[in-house]
Order: structure tokens, then sequence, then C-alpha cells
């Protein structure tokens, strides 16, 4: 009646490749993966991009939910959850099958590190996502608690907000000491998850070109058999009428 | 509900078992007459004294207009449907129902988890996926299953108001018309009903009969219930002043 149902730990069987980020704010992922994007591109492949939490079926409902402090651990997990669902049925199944390259920052084990930490099952967490696909390749960047909240407060935040830094969990008053103990249970769940799930651990505390060579080396060997597809000219980012495509950046 | 438990893996943050209300599901079809036989259900418990709240499929706060926003749009995938539906279920659950029962409210859920098993499972032939998802949910202390044959349905839908997109299941293509679709896609759901009636031990009422027959089954259940808990405020137990 229905497709069979994909399955999260065996490799997906469809022509292109699912690449995905992880890591905690701040850890300087999605700026990698902008990197990776822009050389993917310019060596003439077809690549599409899709963003943790950004489908207009459950963006409002999600930011509605944050902002009058409504949200339960349960509630917060199923609403990425259904978020997840609609991108992988919408923006990343169709251009896998299609033979492209989908990059995704942050993927499911986003949820098994910070849901978990909020208070869901382990094991819950991990069986609501059973219909993800398991990505082709998975890095993780792992960087220290103060080099993020360096990084943060730095410059390309200024002010953590009240989610992020786990304000809902009643840690501390200080923001920033809410963030940084929220965001270390995050680590230590991240740790976890790297060997679980064998991810590939990258040292975020390294040079952005250093980690970019080292990333743009291993996607060069994992793409070795990799049939890109040429098709129409012009970019094609969307793939059903009713849904925006996501900013990039 | 004293032994109150989850149905699998459940909000390892909370601990139901000081939960002293009770929770009475209301499951069936569409078209059955549910809400009319809460609203009585209701009105009779509240007469006896009870404290009641009531609860409805697709009503919290989060996610009512998401949903309808949603299936206006209706080109949902079959995962991001069943996670709506366990969402807003999640925040009247911790909102609403939880709440409820530690006060000692009866609370009477219009629909339940059963419901959004039957139409996840016709939609995918896959039960345990969200059997897992809703794990989180409270068992019941008691569910009522309105049960109706596809035939009375039809005619009875016919009469009292339209068959929509969703309760015709247009979206499986079942069907050259919302007519035809309707019929097998209710016909699936009460089969499903049917079989998890028997593996959760549903009290089944002919939904066929009238609604006094209806309403008269429903309250003898209910009053079983409550007097077996020790809850009864009929004049003869409370005489004997027993009731906690």
């Amino acid at each position: 009646m229905t497709e069979q149902t994909p399955s999260s730990t065996a490799p997906h069987p469809y022509p292109g490749k699912l690449i995905i980020v992880e890591g905690i704010d701040g850890s300087g992922k999605s700026t990698q993966l902008l990197l990776l994007h822009k050389w993917l591109e310019a060596k003439g492949h077809k690549v599409f991009f899709t963003e943790w939490n950004s489908s207009d079926l459950v963006k409002d409902t999600t930011k509605r939910g944050k902002k009058n402090k409504s949200l339960t651990p349960t509630t917060f997990s199923l609403l990425h959850a259904t978020d997840f669902a609609s991108r992988l049925y919408h923006e990343i199944l169709p251009p896998l099958k299609a033979g492209m390259l989908v990059l995704a920052d942050r993927y499911m084990y986003t949820a098994f590190a910070r849901d978990v930490v909020r208070g869901v099952s382990p094991e819950w967490v991990r069986k609501l996502y059973s219909f993800a696909i398991k990505p082709d390749m998975a890095f993780y960047f792992k960087v220290p608690i103060e080099v993020a909240i360096s990084r943060l407060l730095g410059g390309t935040r200024g002010q953590f907000k009240y989610y992020e830094a786990g304000m809902d969990m009643n840690l501390s008053q200080d923001v920033t000491e809410s963030f940084r103990i929220f965001q270390s249970r995050i680590l230590a769940q991240y740790d976890k998850i790297v060997d679980e799930y064998q991810l590939i651990t990258m040292d975020a505390t390294k040079d952005i070109a250093e980690q970019q060579d080292l990333m743009r080396r291993l996607v060069d060997e994992a793409l070795k058999d990799y049939k890109p597809r040429r098709g129409t000219h012009g970019r094609r980012s969307l793939f059903w009428r009713r849904f925006d495509v996501p900013k990039s950046e | 509900m004293g032994d109150a438990h989850y149905f699998g893996d459940g909000l390892t943050y909370l601990n139901p078992s000081d939960l002293k209300g009770k929770l009475i599901a209301i499951e069936g079809t569409d078209g059955v007459g549910r809400s009319t036989h809460i609203e009585l259900l209701q009105e009779w418990l509240e007469v006896q004294g009870y404290g009641v709240i009531t609860t409805g499929w697709t009503r919290s706060n989060l996610m009512s207009k998401t949903i309808e926003a949603a299936k206006g749009g209706n080109i949902l995938d079959r995962w991001s449907l069943s996670l709506l539906y366990a969402t807003d279920f999640a925040d009247r659950l911790e909102h609403q129902i939880i709440p409820a029962l530690r006060s000692g409210f009866i609370v009477l859920a219009d629909r339940y988890i059963y419901t959004a098993f039957a139409r996840d499972f016709v939609r995918s032939n896959d039960r345990k996926w969200i059997r897992d998802v809703f794990g989180f949910a409270l068992v019941p202390d008691l569910v009522c299953y309105l049960r109706i044959d596809v035939e009375t349905l039809v005619l009875r839908v016919i009469e009292t108001k339209a068959m929509n997109y969703w309760e015709s299941g247009m979206d499986l293509r079942l069907g050259n018309d919302l007519y035809d679709s309707f019929k097998k896609y209710q016909s699936l759901m009460i089969e499903e009903f049917d079989k998890m009636a028997e593996e959760f031990k549903f009290e089944v009422v002919d939904a066929r009969k009238s609604p006094e027959d209806i309403q008269d089954e429903l309250r003898a259940k209910i009053q079983r219930l409550l007097t077996e808990e020790g809850l009864g405020r009929v004049p003869s137990s409370a005489a004997q002043g027993t009731s906690v």
C-alpha cells in the first residue's frame, strides 16, 4: 500500500548522497557546511541544502510555543520531529532520489542529544526518528564549551536565546551560566552518540580553512563512486510548490 | 487512577502515581456521535457531583491551528500527519489531562491514541512506529468504543453532515470519489478498531442503537468503573461513607 519504510541505521537505497553536520551552537558547523556547499557547487554538483527546524509546517508553531514558554520536553521533541519528517519527505528524499547531493545542518542526532538532556527517554526519541534515513556522511564538530561561548558572545550572536541556553530547565538565572551547564550536558550526550552512530569527529578548535581542507578531502574520498546527475540548467531548489525554500544562510 | 501507567516509554520527568482522577476515552470512527454522548455524560456526572473536564482530538492550544492549516494543504506525509497528532496529544496530556487527573477530575477524552494508531496503520501497514511514538500516553482507566458498521455509518454521515476530504481518506486514493473513498477508508478504520478492541480490551457499545440506549450503556460502564474504584456516588454506596 505504501513504499517501504526506510531505516535510520541501514544505508539508504537512493542514488544521491546525504551529508550532515552536527555540533553545539558555536561549534562552527554551519560555517563549515557553507564552505563545503560552495566547493561542491563550484565542482558542478547539484546540491540541495536543508536545516533543522525550518519547515513551514511547524516553524511558526515552534516559534509561538517558545515565545509563550508553553513547550514541554515532549512537545518540544515532537515538534522538531514533525519538522524533520516534513523536511525529509519534501526536501531530503526528492533530491536524493533524483541523484543530488543533500547537505543538512543538524540531523536526528541533535534530537538524540538535546531532547534527552531536556528529559525525554533516550529510547523513545530514537524510536521516534526510526523513519529517518542514514546519512552517507555525518560530521560532528567537537568543541570545548568555553570556546563555543567565547565565539558566540564574541561576535556572531552577542546574546544567547532562551531555549538555546536551556533557560526552560531552570539551571541558572544567569543566561551564560545556564548555557554553559546545558550545552555541557549536550556535549556529553554527543560523545555517546559519536560512538553509537560512528559520526566523523572534527576538531572544531582548529582554523576554519584547516578544518575545511580535511572535510573536503573526506567528502572527495566518499564521493568516489558517486555519479553526479546532470539534467536541467538552472538551480532546482523547490520540489513542492506550497512550501517555501529555506534560506541557506 | 492509582495504578496509572504509561503505554510505553513514558514521561521520564513525570511520575504518574499520584493521579487521583479517572481517565475515560470514547473511541470510534467519524460520525458515530461521540461528542454528543460526551456532552450528555459530562452533564450526568456533574449532576452527581463529579468534577469533569473534556478533551478533544486536535484541540490543543499549541497545535489546533497548525493542524487545520496543514490539512488544508493536503500534501501531508504519513509521518508528519501522525506527529502533528502526537504533538497535539502531548500538549493536552501535559497541560490538561495530567493536571486534571492530579486534582481528582474525571477526564472524558473525545478520541484517544487508538484513533492515531488506526489512522497511521491504514496509511502505512505498520503498527510499531506509531505505538512507539505514543509511548508517553497514559493508559486510560476505561475505553468505550462506539462500534458501527460502514453501511449504517455512510447513511448517517450523508444525513447529518457532508463527507470531508480527510474523513474520506482521500489522501490514500482508495476510491474515485468521496463516497467510494469514504466507504473504503472507514471500513479499514473499523477493521483496525475491531482488532484493537480485542487487543486493548475496549468496552464495545453498539452505535447502531438509539442514542438513549447508547447513553444508558455508557453510563452503566462508567458507573461500574467508579463504583469498583470506590468513587461511587449513587445513594447506596454513598451511605456507607467509604468513598475517597
